[in-house]
């Protein structure tokens, strides 16, 4: 990934104002994750910089910060547009629920549209915007806001002739806005080379934070980046961020950190014999589970049963699903007596269910974060993780899955991640190269014998506890999952029609003694 | 520095209002000129919209002069963000003239009363 237009020399300049160690004054965009990456917010009293190209989501961020800033501060804000009419943003904003129009009517928002129509404007000699600084201060005063977006500002070089008067009036409006002791967000549209068209992070030169929505493979992906902060420290990573009916949201995901705890709690995993061959008690809660194997093996049974297991015990569960509709998933399970439908309609299970190319992978992951923050599971499934082969190449992949565990496991949830295997490809490379990530790891795999094509499971690597070393056979019934041993007789291996017709003989007593069954679990 | 010259501001807007209560019957062109106080720009704008309507429209103009520091509350109806603005609300189209008018042959484009060549 190439950072384009992002060595700007604004960028080096800020480098050396961040240097300072004390922070300055903040104010809380109220944002989910952006005061994080802000180390706290925006610098208070002070004009900050939102760039960015066409339908990046400058407006909605905008917005948003004024929204917060009344519903959570109590700091009553006025939004200037110079595009948009007041009719038309609160139409804009009606699916975010922002309300818009009630804020307005109980005094604690404004919008102030400021239309400059250049056919109708001739100019001759010399003027200034005192109009405008008139219209801004008006509004300010008058509900005594202290939150101010200015969106965008650069609309006066389309409609105003004269360069000089417009750049040297712009300075004095930013300087006015910080001695009216106002935070403001004034937005920008990206040029050529520069964050802005007009250049105007010159002039706003405290805080610039850019927005980007790139695209690659056909999937938009959006990202924040605060490319300079005076006096602060910041993240000065590209974060992904989301606009969603609840609004913007960023996820300082790279922020986390290997410290979280290990607990030494078990929990089942829905199959009474897989427990058993993990010492008996399941895994460990709080740890990360990979179930792989090839198609039709049974992945997503082990994953629903663990799911149905944890709704039992009383445990909230979330089901990612990639490959079936709730419907569906719900259906299929019902046929190996796994009833997930009577969970869900209890609240206890949810299941989330996308295509991986609905997004980019940076975005499934924000989406399943966000699910995890409302929701708060104590268990998660994810079927299967392969699936974002479609998205993302093999090392994306691994960041995601390393950034995702990091946050389960810092929540301490119980998450089973199955994975598609296909026949040729190498273990590692199929798991997404995330063995290492991983706590326990169960391979179910398709064993032919005679006829027939049977399941066969066998725990790969289960860290911090005893495990079955054997290899058993897996079966779906009508009541779940069940594992029973694999026969081994002289003639080989046996499962399947021909486990079931030599135990029934051994029954009998036919089978003389000498043939050797398989190990005891 | 421009709110202390308030006092003289008052005398130029009554001084404004005066030919127009006098050609009250044929007022076919309404003129409104923005100014925020009483500095160069606004003092000059106002002579060089004068001396343009006695040369071109006498007897059928009125200027009414609003002072946004007095009455910011105004700068919202006519869109005003530069100042001085010149706002002809009458005859239709509206135009807006910014600046302190000294170009007269633009201000009459502005006015549409010379096409531009």
């Amino acid at each position: 990934m190439t950072k384009k237009n992002s060595k700007s020399q604004s960028q080096t300049r800020s480098q050396k104002q961040n240097s300072q160690p004390a922070d300055i004054p903040k104010v809380k965009t109220g944002i989910k994750g952006l005061d994080h990456i802000l180390h706290g917010g925006l610098p208070k009293g002070r004009p900050t910089m939102v760039c960015g190209s066409a339908g990046c989501g400058k407006t909605v961020l905008a917005m948003e910060f004024l929204v917060r800033g009344v519903r959570d501060h109590n700091e009553p804000g006025v939004f200037f547009s110079f595009e948009e009419s007041e009719a038309e943003l609160i139409l804009n904003f009606s699916p975010l629920n922002y309300n818009l129009p009630e804020l307005i009517k109980n005094n604690s928002l404004r919008i102030d549209c400021i239309r400059i129509e250049k056919s109708e404007i001739e100019e001759t000699g010399e003027y200034d915007l005192e109009g405008l600084f008139v219209r801004l201060e008006q509004a300010i005063d008058e509900i005594g806001a202290k939150r101010v977006v200015l969106d965008t500002i650069e609309a006066l070089f389309s409609g105003l002739k004269n360069q000089f008067v417009l750049r040297a009036e712009l300075r004095r409006l930013f300087h006015w806005l910080k001695a009216k002791g106002v935070t403001a967000i004034i937005t920008g549209e990206k040029g050529e080379g520069q964050f802005t068209r007009q250049g105007l992070e010159e002039y706003v030169s405290d805080c610039v934070i850019f927005l980007d929505n790139r695209v690659i493979n056909e999937i938009s992906t959006r990202r924040i980046r605060i490319v300079k902060y005076r006096g602060s420290m910041h993240a000065s990573d590209e974060y992904p961020f989301l606009i969603d009916n609840t609004g913007f949201s960023v996820i300082p995901i790279s922020a986390l950190t290997l410290d979280h705890k290990a607990s030494k709690e078990r929990v089942s995993s829905g199959v009474a014999d897989l427990d058993e061959m993990l010492d008996g008690q399941g895994y460990y809660k709080g740890s990360s589970i990979l179930i792989s194997g090839m198609a039709g093996s049974g992945k997503t049974s082990l994953g629903a049963s663990f799911a149905e297991a944890a709704c039992k015990r009383g445990e909230k569960t979330l089901y990612f699903c990639f490959e079936e509709s709730q419907d569906q998933l719900f259906r299929n399970m019902e046929s190996i007596g796994v009833h997930l439908s009577k969970w869900e309609k209890k609240g206890l299970l949810k299941v989330v269910a996308t295509r991986p190319s609905f997004y980019g992978i940076e975005m499934h992951l924000l989406q399943m974060y966000k699910e995890i923050e409302n929701f708060e599971p104590a268990c998660l499934v994810v079927d299967p993780i392969s699936n974002m082969n479609s998205v993302g190449n093999f090392n994306e992949i691994r960041a995601m899955m390393m950034r995702l565990i990091d946050i389960l496991k810092s929540r301490q949830i119980t998450s089973i991640f199955t994975s598609l295997k296909s026949a040729q490809s190498v273990m590692e490379e199929a798991d997404g190269g995330i063995s290492s990530l991983i706590d326990t790891w169960i391979s179910v795999r398709e064993v032919a014998n005679g006829n027939e094509q049977n399941r066969a499971l066998c725990i790969l690597k289960s860290r911090g506890m005893p495990h079955s070393n054997k290899i058993r056979e897996f079966i779906l019934t009508a009541k779940g999952v069940k594992l029973v041993d694999i026969y081994k007789t002289s003639s080989g291996v046996l499962t399947g029609a021909a486990r079931r017709a030599d135990t029934a003989a051994r029954a009998a007593g036919v089978i003389a003694s000498g043939l050797n069954k398989g190990g005891q679990p | 520095m421009k709110k202390t010259k308030v006092l003289k501001k008052a005398k130029t807007s009554r001084k404004a209002k005066t030919p127009r209560k006098a050609k009250t019957p044929k007022k076919l062109w309404e003129l409104r000129l923005y100014v925020a106080g009483q500095t160069e720009k606004s003092v000059l704008a106002l002579i060089n919209l004068k001396k343009i309507c006695e040369t071109h429209l006498q007897g059928v103009y009125s200027i009414e002069v609003i002072d946004l520091l007095r009455q910011p509350q105004l700068a919202k109806g006519d869109q005003i963000v530069a100042t001085p603005t010149l706002v002809k609300k009458l005859p239709v189209p509206v135009k807006r003239i910014i600046g302190d008018l000294s170009d007269t042959e633009r201000v009459l484009v502005g006015l549409n009363l010379k096409s531009l060549r």
